[in-house]
């Protein structure tokens, strides 16, 4: 089937299997290779992308259900070569390690504070508790969120 | 009488040697080789070396190489100023090319900013065994600071001779040498106009004191941090090549399987699939991961596996199938006089299940024909070692295997082993293609190796004034790393008893080191409390050693150890041990539902010492990251396994940390300029779970000898010694 893809603002006409999980479209035809793979089961959130501002698992969504709807991925947060203020506080904080969960990361916290802007330390735990970090960066990745929360108030 | 100490570092290397390797046993044809290679001379390899990879005895090339001792093979000073620096240590995580730029622009007296630093390339970076252990910081940043300040006491002197002025009255710094007399200056590029720095490598050359660095020891931002938080970092699997097919194996139905019949008839229909069979090695290539994934899946294979043992018989059977083996045994004093003078003595077993290391990117590799080489990208912590690999796998010198690996996504000891540079490289000589391979978070759990299962038995006599005689320590399977007891003990026999293992299994962060740290600090406390000791009193009663008195003495205090009480909702414990030139003391709270169960670790203050502190932002990152990973180990982390089958393969039945585990954490970093520097990423996660399990006792009176302590939360009906 032929399906529109709206990914960072840019409009894709592709033509694919309807069964295609969102992850392998854009990692694979529209070479954003910043959404990772960690387990294709939905449980460590390494694929996380934003549809219509929502976080949620592209290795769980197939291109039908993604197609007309806004996604960000990491590569989309950038703008005019300024970081995103999450971003810049990853990178501040230093929130990774191996730096591989980092997009998911990122894109969880950036919905996160879209709904909460000023999210307690519990909200962020219970909020981010879908993405794994396998290095245990946790604690910088909540000082990161919270300090995030601070530039954008 | 006395033994000498155990050859813990000669034993962890003949584990590594030993990781079994995956069956493919490939055929392959010769001529096929020439054509891929492009002609030329062929040297194949003996026929042995297929035997000794069935064996799992890899062949040792490896120490036999020496390592260059000449400036150019480490160091580069272009002709604008650029450095470039060589390594065969590679990134995952542990924050490395930071900290060992950090280590050249000092000596250099250059800024970060001006390094490149190439890691693990085969064909550009000096050998190195690997990247394990925590022997980046001590060897390798030592050697890299050996290399630049030679290259800068070159530099001076070639100054001095173009200016005939005497060397001792230069200064180097900011990429250049000046003259502080004159006010001259010459950049480093226009000295060495590109050329090569020939010089051999001094014995001892001026090395900057660690009280006097500026940029190593500081805080300094991760280079490349940018490509991380904007996705651009290509890790291994996000890597592609013009006319890249995707890789796939079949993968047995159990261990040992022997493929008995195939039906593919299927797959070779798909339009752009091809097989690849090879003795029980089957693949296919496709133009797209999906298509090769479709393509596996719909085959239909029948295979043959041996009856294999299960997760219920497996201690017994690893004591059952254990050997004595040389080296392997310390002994001092004895043990018979020690148990006589006891007034207490004190038998007990612990045991650690296997566990894998998840790391967040599966093993991949990218496969490359050509040019008269194999070229292999992958993320492996033994590029050398996989570059041979390689080369025995597929009949072909090594001189014509690169191996090249991106900064990987993590490793934590699980990826010392070449499998998918392995099966990438066979399937893209099928093709005539570059072909990638990326496991599968499924194949990951059953198909990589695991941190070894052990049983460690540990008897001991004390006298009540909680002074230790005797202490008996025998480890079945786990590993020798940090097996000797840095308490003061007269008698003792510590041995290590290698068994044969049902699983795959490894490396793991730390070795043993936190199987041997959970039964001796377990077992510490139990003595403790059989002679009514405060079990910091005790371990300090019976410790000479200073840095591990230390270690001890700053996380009790900060924990505020001794100033609260345990109550059955709410636990305190305590360990600590020293590993690696590391020095580790770990205080846990624990909080307890009795009703359900559950057990909550709340808060972990941790001091080590791991000498001069290189970079102490990297280091406190280290620290916290162990802790963190070794919840898991500690807690709820097990691989389960019945004949030959894995049987919680998926994210979904094998739980790791996440945000909600968390623990409140503080570190605290002992800084001691004043001796070497020691690695980092491996002692910090020994004193965790001890620390944990003697927090659950002091809650319970439960005493939990088994890891992972309380998978589903605390046994119920649990009875003392049990
Ligand atoms: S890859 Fe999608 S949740 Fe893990
Ligand atoms: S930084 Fe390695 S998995 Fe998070």
């Amino acid at each position: 089937m032929t399906v529109t893809l709206l990914v960072n603002g840019a409009e894709h006409r592709i033509d694919v299997p309807a069964d295609l999980t969102l992850l392998f479209i854009l990692r694979n035809e529209l070479n954003l290779t910043g959404t990772k793979y960690g387990c294709g089961e939905g449980q460590c959130g390494a694929c996380t992308v934003l549809l219509d501002g929502k976080p949620i698992r592209s290795c769980r969504t197939s291109v039908a259900a993604a197609a007309g709807k806004k996604i960000t991925t990491i590569e989309g947060l950038e703008q005019n070569g300024r970081l995103h203020s999450v971003q810049q506080a990853f990178l501040d904080a230093e929130a990774f390690q191996c730096g591989y969960c980092t997009s998911g990361m990122i894109l969880s916290s950036v919905a996160l504070l879209n709904s909460n802007p000023n999210p307690r330390e519990e909200d962020i735990i219970r909020f981010m508790n879908g993405n794994v970090c396998r290095c245990g960066t946790y604690p910088r990745i909540i000082a990161a969120v919270q300090q995030a929360a601070k530039r954008q108030g | 009488m006395r033994e000498e100490p155990i050859r813990e570092s000669v034993l962890e290397d003949q584990q590594h040697q030993a990781i079994r390797r995956l069956a493919h046993g490939f055929e392959l044809e010769r001529r096929d080789f020439v054509k891929l290679l492009g002609g030329g001379v062929l040297v194949c390899l003996c026929a042995s070396s297929g035997l000794a990879q069935e064996s799992g005895a890899a062949r040792r090339a490896d120490s036999a190489e020496k390592l260059p001792d000449s400036i150019a093979a480490w160091l580069h000073v272009a002709e604008d100023g650029a450095v470039t620096a060589y390594t065969g240590k590679v990134e995952m995580g542990q924050n490395i090319r930071t900290s060992l730029t950090q280590q050249v622009a000092e000596e250099l007296r250059v800024p970060v900013s001006s390094i490149q630093l190439v890691m693990g390339d085969t064909d550009l970076t000096p050998f190195d065994m690997g990247t394990f252990g925590s022997r980046t910081t001590p060897t390798m940043g030592l050697q890299l600071r050996r290399v630049a300040a030679t290259a800068r006491a070159a530099l001076i002197a070639m100054a001095a001779e173009r200016w005939k002025t005497d060397a001792a009255t230069l200064v180097a710094a900011d990429g250049k040498i000046a003259d502080p007399k004159t006010g001259r200056a010459v950049a480093y590029g226009e000295l060495t106009k590109g050329q090569k720095l020939v010089q051999v490598i001094a014995e001892n050359p001026l090395l900057t004191p660690a009280q006097d660095w500026k940029i190593a020891g500081a805080a300094v931002a991760k280079i490349d941090g940018r490509d991380f938080v904007t996705g651009r970092h290509q890790y291994t699997s996000d890597m592609t090549r013009p006319g890249m097919l995707h890789g796939k194996v079949l993968r047995p139905t159990a261990f040992h399987a022997k493929l008995a019949a195939l039906d593919s008839s299927q797959a070779e229909k798909m339009p752009g699939v091809k097989l690849v069979r090879d003795g029980d090695f089957v693949g296919v290539t496709a133009p797209d991961e999906y298509t090769a994934e479709r393509a596996v899946a719909s085959m239909r294979a029948q295979w043959d596996a041996p009856q294999q043992p299960s997760e219920a018989e497996l201690f017994e059977y690893l004591r059952k199938n254990s050997k004595h083996e040389d080296g392997a045994q310390h002994v001092s004093g004895s043990i018979q006089r020690g148990l006589a003078i006891a007034d207490k003595t004190l038998s007990q077993t612990y045991t650690v299940s296997y566990i894998a290391h998840v790391p967040l990117e599966p093993r991949a590799a990218l496969a490359e024909w050509g040019g008269g080489k194999l070229t292999v990208w992958t993320g492996t912590q033994r590029p050398f070692a996989v570059r041979d690999e390689l080369a025995q796998t597929l009949h072909i010198p090594t001189g014509q295997v690169r191996v090249l690996v991106p900064d990987t996504g993590s490793a934590y000891g699980g990826k010392h082993t070449g499998d998918a540079a392995v099966e990438a490289a066979r399937l893209a000589k099928a093709s005539g293609k570059p072909v990638r391979v990326v496991w599968t978070r499924t194949e990951e759990l059953t198909w990589a190796y695991l941190r070894p299962a052990g049983v460690i038995e540990v008897r001991s006599g004390v006298r009540n004034d909680g002074t230790i005689v005797a202490w008996e320590f025998d480890n079945y399977n786990s590993g020798p790393a940090a097996i000797g007891t840095p308490y003061n003990i007269p008698n003792q026999r510590i041995e290590f008893h290698p068994s044969d293992s049902p699983l795959r299994q490894g490396s793991y962060r730390g070795l043993a080191a936190p199987a041997n740290h959970f039964a001796r600090e377990t077992h510490m406390d139990e003595l403790a409390h059989a002679v009514a000791m405060d079990p910091l009193e005790f371990r300090l009663k019976n410790l000479t050693d200073a840095r591990l008195r230390a270690v001890f003495e700053a996380a009790a205090h900060k924990f505020g150890w001794g100033q609260q009480k345990s109550s059955p909702t709410r636990g305190l414990g305590i360990a600590g041990g020293v590993e690696k030139g590391g020095y580790v003391a770990t205080c846990a709270e624990v909080e307890l539902d009795p009703a359900t169960g559950e057990v909550n670790i709340r808060r972990v203050v941790e001091a080590f010492e791991c000498g001069a502190v290189v970079n102490p932002d990297g280091l406190r990152n280290q620290v916290s990251g162990c802790i963190v990973q070794a919840i898991g180990g500690a807690l709820f982390e097990a691989i389960h396994f019945a004949n030959g089958r894995i049987l919680n393969p998926r994210l979904a039945e094998y739980r790791v940390p996440r945000f909600g585990d968390l623990p409140q954490i503080e570190v605290e970093i002992l800084n001691r300029k004043d001796l070497p520097s020691a690695g980092a990423g491996e002692t910090p996660f020994a004193g965790l779970a001890p620390a944990v399990g003697n927090a659950i006792f002091s809650a319970t009176g439960m005493r939990l000898r088994s890891l992972p302590l309380a998978p589903n939360g605390l046994p119920q009906n649990h009875k003392e010694g049990q």
